[in-house]
């Protein structure tokens, strides 16, 4: 362990960062573009090599730091990591340089729209998809070669529209949208997610958790589709009412402990506070209310839809990926090891809600017509299976629930980001708009049908290990439940092979403005999707190196609660082996 | 009859600030009498700013100060000393946005000539008139001595003084918009109404107080509370009349119902001044009177005030929603504010009188600044204030729109704003008294409150410019400088609060 403030450093890059990109002079888009992708590079180099210094038989929290900062209310700027907030600060490293690849174009269409066809003339030229996909130039950086091209296109752009006037569908009005406010938007997003998961003082927890809001409030209101104030205010407005809910709890934490001595809000302090019962279960409800409604859990549910479908691509995976990932999180870090006895009364409700969760949102997710709506029902049921994991109370659920929370971030991400390249190309959200585009998008249905196949948990991806651990881990504890979630993996099976086969397979039908062509997944889009799909399939054969750094951090969580698993000997074996 | 009435010793040192700006407000008064006017209006902001500046700077001088002055009517200790730095700076802002000429073809937000009749030809010949009247500058210096006065207050009877010091120039201003004219008379006279209804039942507080104590003295109540045999019917009575005179000029509810109407329709300037400094001196005095006067009687005016809060907040919250008027809005978030800090005051502890400090010095600058940005976006009328207006600000000016949504945030209670750090103080003191729940109502209204500042930002930032909608005005110096110390306040009390809250903290002790 050394004296390397690497959680700082983690949250100040990304900041600078966005600074940078917010002080650039306007019109300079290319370079903002450039320049919050490389600042996320840099945060992911540095996070895997944070990662190799963290031991996993150390200490509990490692990198960590404390300093006063407001004294009055006794509260510390502490930052440290335990394995599971380490493993979710590597997935917001990994997802962000990947949205920021994905999400190029999204502020700009336009721009967008004349590289496509510079390099549609360009691949024209060199007659042959194989030189263009060979040629060493990256995604990103086509763009200014598009640019220099510029006059080309726009001498392209209006015969192609005169060509076919019909087949063009009115254009929305456009909306001219700040390109390096997006990317700035995207990198304080980074600094505020590494620190939720790096805090380890529950108020500089919640500024985290509460400051968050703002700039995906943004992203989802200023970039996000059609409904998207609506479905920016909504988030906004369930996200702070369960967060001032837990800041009533917040406080009420603090008093409790200033009862028994200094109040404190230092996490490891606060495990060992002497709380009564009903006052725990008081707490107890506010973190979970809010929890619930960040996961979320069942009935909590029912902002995600509207801003899982309205977010920008970018926008929403890190929504679904990331930031609902503090809910569950939360549970883990605080929920059950500050309000033991509250967590075992209230788990076995907790268990029914997750079950409901599993099966309501599978079911949902089979009735959407909406692409994007359908992935974020499948999230409730997936996040269903986190939270079954988690109250399960077994070393093997939380495990299998932590390693849930990583593939998760991969596997729905990796699907919202095929269905954002399928839409971008065909302007539409439904599922009925599409069909056989495997015809002419062999690689946009093949990657579609790899992240689908991960989300309903195949084995040999790595969601099924994690679905598996939760499962066994619960059938310990509570079978009934078990039995019936395991309903919800056919479920799973049903909505993403319906999807796929409705989208993907039979005969060809795409939005009548695309004719009977579509580009396929070019190079930066399979660069953006490529190490999710890479990361699923070796996390399926190889989870090791994550199940070594979380299961220590779960047996202190379990300790903390003050539970064991129920035949110690084989749930404590079978974890970190598999 | 007592025929040798001593004159009580007076010690001038610790009421300094008070003297400077009375002095300043009398310079003003014969500026306007014997300056050229050419040179008048120079002169007036120079008078007004070196008054408001010698009052800090006398302020911070008396640091430290606990004592009685005046026969004991003037209180100089940590409470009054907080209040009087930050009201003068406050003002000194607040004379700041009255200056500004550069957003009004006409210059100034301020009526050259009252007396003239809303709708006459002269008035619209007077409306394109450059022609600019300075008499706005003493009346606002003396409205802000008297605010000073106010919560220094330790003696029923000077408190009553102060209070009509302070009200009377405030009707006038509110009366003296340049457009609009009728709107704003009309707030004049409804607030001056109202504000004489409330003054009278303070008086009448006043005087049954006297009928149970003996005194106006804060300090002999408070020794009278302590005795057996006194008539409970007068205390009960008493209070609850004086508290009613307190309540209207914080703007809780049921006492609100002017604040809407007053605060749009006075010139914004004006609007900003009060909704910060009024705000901040009657709660001083709110404070004074419970704190010094009442401690012992807690268990009589607790439960009163419990249901004032609540239903200020909710009330204030709700309210808030309907509206279509920025400043309207602003209103009734005013008037959901006033519920928040009223839960610090029930607190009665030392960290709820110094979160309730915090909190007043935290709003009154998001506040002020919130209102200096409303001036500055306009249309060929005038402020353009009607919410649909403001659609799609975001797109055309993200510096201004961007400003304003921060000062919302922080209204707000968003973290990382001062806002979040002045909820948490009283918040917290209040759960530390038992309060919690007050503090559970108090926070699912600020979710309400969330609603309508979120919707402001949707308008600006997520909808399409109307057309033909305002624009955004560049301000002189003097706006613009009050925006940047509002937004400076409330970036530095949200990130690193805690050399205010130690000032705060230190500040909470009250002398009697």
């Amino acid at each position: 362990m050394s004296d390397t403030p690497w959680l700082t450093i983690l949250m100040v890059v990304p900041l600078v960062g966005a600074l940078v990109v917010a002080a650039l002079p306007k019109g300079r888009d290319l370079l903002a573009k450039q320049v919050a992708l490389l600042t996320s590079l840099v945060v992911l180099a540095l996070t895997i090599v944070m990662c190799a210094a963290f031991e996993p038989t150390g200490d509990r929290f490692q990198f960590a730091q404390a300093y006063d900062w407001i004294p009055a209310f006794g509260v510390q700027y502490a930052v440290g990591v335990d394995g599971i907030a380490l493993v979710l600060i590597a997935l917001t490293a990994v997802l962000v340089p990947v949205v920021l690849l994905a999400s190029w174009y999204d502020a700009d269409p336009e721009a967008e729209s004349t590289a496509g066809v510079a390099r549609g003339a360009a691949a024209r030229t060199m007659d042959s998809d194989q030189a263009h996909a060979t040629s060493p130039d990256i995604g990103p950086l086509v763009e200014s070669a598009a640019r220099s091209g510029g006059a080309t296109a726009v001498l392209e752009r209006p015969a192609q529209d005169a060509a076919n006037p019909a087949t063009v569908p009115p254009a929305e009005p456009a909306r001219r949208r700040s390109v390096k406010t997006f990317f700035a938007l995207l990198l304080v997003l980074e600094t505020m997610m590494i620190g939720v998961f790096a805090a380890t003082d529950v108020f500089l927890f919640y500024v985290f958790f509460e400051a968050m809001l703002i700039p995906m409030y943004f992203l989802i209101g200023s970039y996000g589709g059609p409904r998207r104030s609506y479905a920016a205010v909504k988030f906004l407005l369930y996200s702070l009412v369960g967060g001032l809910l837990m800041l009533a709890a917040v406080i009420g934490l603090y008093v409790v402990s200033a009862s028994q001595g200094e109040g404190t809000f230092a996490f490891e302090q606060l495990t060992e506070l002497e709380i009564s019962t009903p006052v725990q279960i008081a707490l107890f409800s506010g973190f979970f209310i809010a929890f619930a409604i960040k996961a979320p859990l069942f009935p909590f549910h029912t902002w995600l839809p509207d801003a899982g479908a309205e977010a920008p691509v970018g926008g929403a995976v890190l929504l679904v990926g990331i930031l609902d990932k503090v809910g569950t999180f939360g549970f883990l870090r605080y929920c059950l090891p500050l309000f033991p006895e509250a967590s075992r009364i209230l788990g076995p409700y907790v268990i029914v809600l997750c079950v409901i969760g599993i099966l309501y949102g599978a079911l949902l997710a089979m009735g959407q017509k909406d692409l994007k709506r359908l992935v974020s029902y499948t999230s409730v049921a997936h996040f269903g299976f986190i939270g079954l994991g988690v109250f399960a109370f077994t070393s093997q659920a939380q495990t299998g629930a932590v390693l849930y929370m990583v593939n998760h971030g991969l596997s729905t991400g990796a699907l919202f980001l095929v269905i954002g390249f399928l839409i971008v190309r065909g302007r539409s959200r439904m599922t009925a708009d599409y069909s056989g585009v495997a015809n002419v998008a062999p690689i946009l249905a093949g990657t579609f049908l790899i992240a689908g196949l991960s989300s309903l948990a195949l084995p040999g991806l790595s969601t099924f290990i994690s679905e598996f651990l939760v499962l066994i881990g619960t059938y310990t504890r509570y079978p009934v439940a078990a039995v019936l979630s395991a309903l919800g993996i056919i479920l799973a099976a049903l909505y993403i092979l319906l999807a796929y086969q409705r989208t993907m397979q039979g005969p060809l039908r795409l939005p009548s403005h695309l004719g009977e062509r579509m580009r396929d997944l070019n190079l930066r889009e399979v660069l953006a999707v490529a190490p999710l799909l890479a990361l699923m399939i070796f996390l399926g054969f190889y989870p090791k190196p994550l199940t070594d750094v979380i299961t220590p951090a779960v047996d202190a969580t379990m300790q903390d609660a003050g539970v064991s698993d129920p035949e110690p000997t084989q749930g404590r074996a079978a974890a970190p082996t598999r | 009859m007592p025929t040798d009435i001593q004159s009580p010793e007076i010690a001038y040192g610790p009421i300094l600030p008070l003297l400077i700006v009375f002095g300043a407000a009398v310079i003003g008064v014969l500026i306007e009498a014997f300056a050229p006017a050419s040179k008048r209006r120079t002169l007036q902001i120079v008078v007004a700013a070196l008054g408001l500046l010698g009052a800090l700077a006398a302020t911070i001088s008396l640091a430290g100060t606990q004592e009685l002055v005046f026969a004991e009517a003037i209180a100089v200790d940590g409470v009054s000393l907080f209040l009087w730095g930050t009201l003068a700076v406050l003002g000194l802002a607040s004379i700041f946005l009255l200056s500004e000429r550069s957003l009004d073809a006409s210059g100034g937000a301020v009526v050259a000539r009252a007396s003239v009749l809303p709708g006459s030809r002269e008035d619209v010949q007077l409306a394109e008139a450059t022609e600019v009247q300075t008499e706005i500058y003493p009346l606002a210096m003396f409205s802000l001595g008297g605010m000073m006065l106010f919560p220094a207050s330790n003696n029923l009877l000077l408190m009553f003084i102060a209070l009509e010091v302070l009200s009377l120039p405030l009707y006038l201003m509110a009366g003296l918009a340049r457009r609009r004219r009728l709107l704003s008379q009309e707030a004049a006279v409804k607030y001056f109404l109202l504000g004489a209804f409330a003054s009278a039942f303070f008086l009448y507080g006043v005087a049954l107080l006297y009928g149970y104590a003996g005194s106006v003295d804060l300090g002999d109540v408070f020794t009278a509370t302590g005795l057996a045999q006194s008539n409970e019917a007068l205390l009960f009575v008493g209070l609850a009349m004086l508290a009613v005179g307190l309540l209207f000029k914080v703007g809780a509810v049921p006492f609100q119902a002017w604040t809407p109407d007053v605060y749009q329709g006075a010139p914004t300037p004006v609007t900003a001044m009060m909704a910060a400094t009024t705000k901040i001196a009657a709660f001083g005095a709110l404070l004074r009177v419970l704190y010094v006067g009442f401690g012992r009687t807690e268990w009589d005016w607790r439960p009163m005030m419990w249901g004032i809060a609540i239903l200020t907040m909710v009330i204030g919250a709700l309210l808030a929603v309907t509206q279509t008027d920025v400043k309207r809005m602003l209103a009734y978030s005013s008037v959901a504010h006033t519920g928040f800090i009223l839960v610090g005051v029930i607190a009665l502890s030392r960290d709820g009188l110094s979160g309730t400090l915090f909190y007043l010095l935290a709003y009154g600058f998001t506040t002020l600044a919130s209102f200096a940005v409303v001036t500055l976006v306009r249309d060929s009328s005038g402020e353009a204030t009607h919410l649909a207006q403001w659609a799609g600000l975001g797109r055309k000016s993200p510096l201004v729109a961007g400003t304003f949504a921060f000062f919302l945030f922080a209204l707000a209670g968003i973290p990382l704003t001062s806002g979040f750090m002045a909820k948490y103080a009283v918040f917290k003191a209040g759960v530390d008294e038992g309060l919690t729940a007050l503090v559970v109502i108090g926070l699912l209204a600020s979710a309400v409150t969330a609603f309508f500042y979120a919707r402001v930002v949707v308008l600006m930032f997520f909808s399409e410019p109307a057309p033909d909608g305002p624009t955004v005005s560049v301000p002189s110096g003097y706006t613009a400088g009050a925006i940047a110390l509002g937004l400076a306040v409330t970036v530095v009390l949200g990130v690193l609060p805690q050399p205010v809250l130690d000032l705060a903290e230190r500040a909470s002790q009250f002398v009697y």
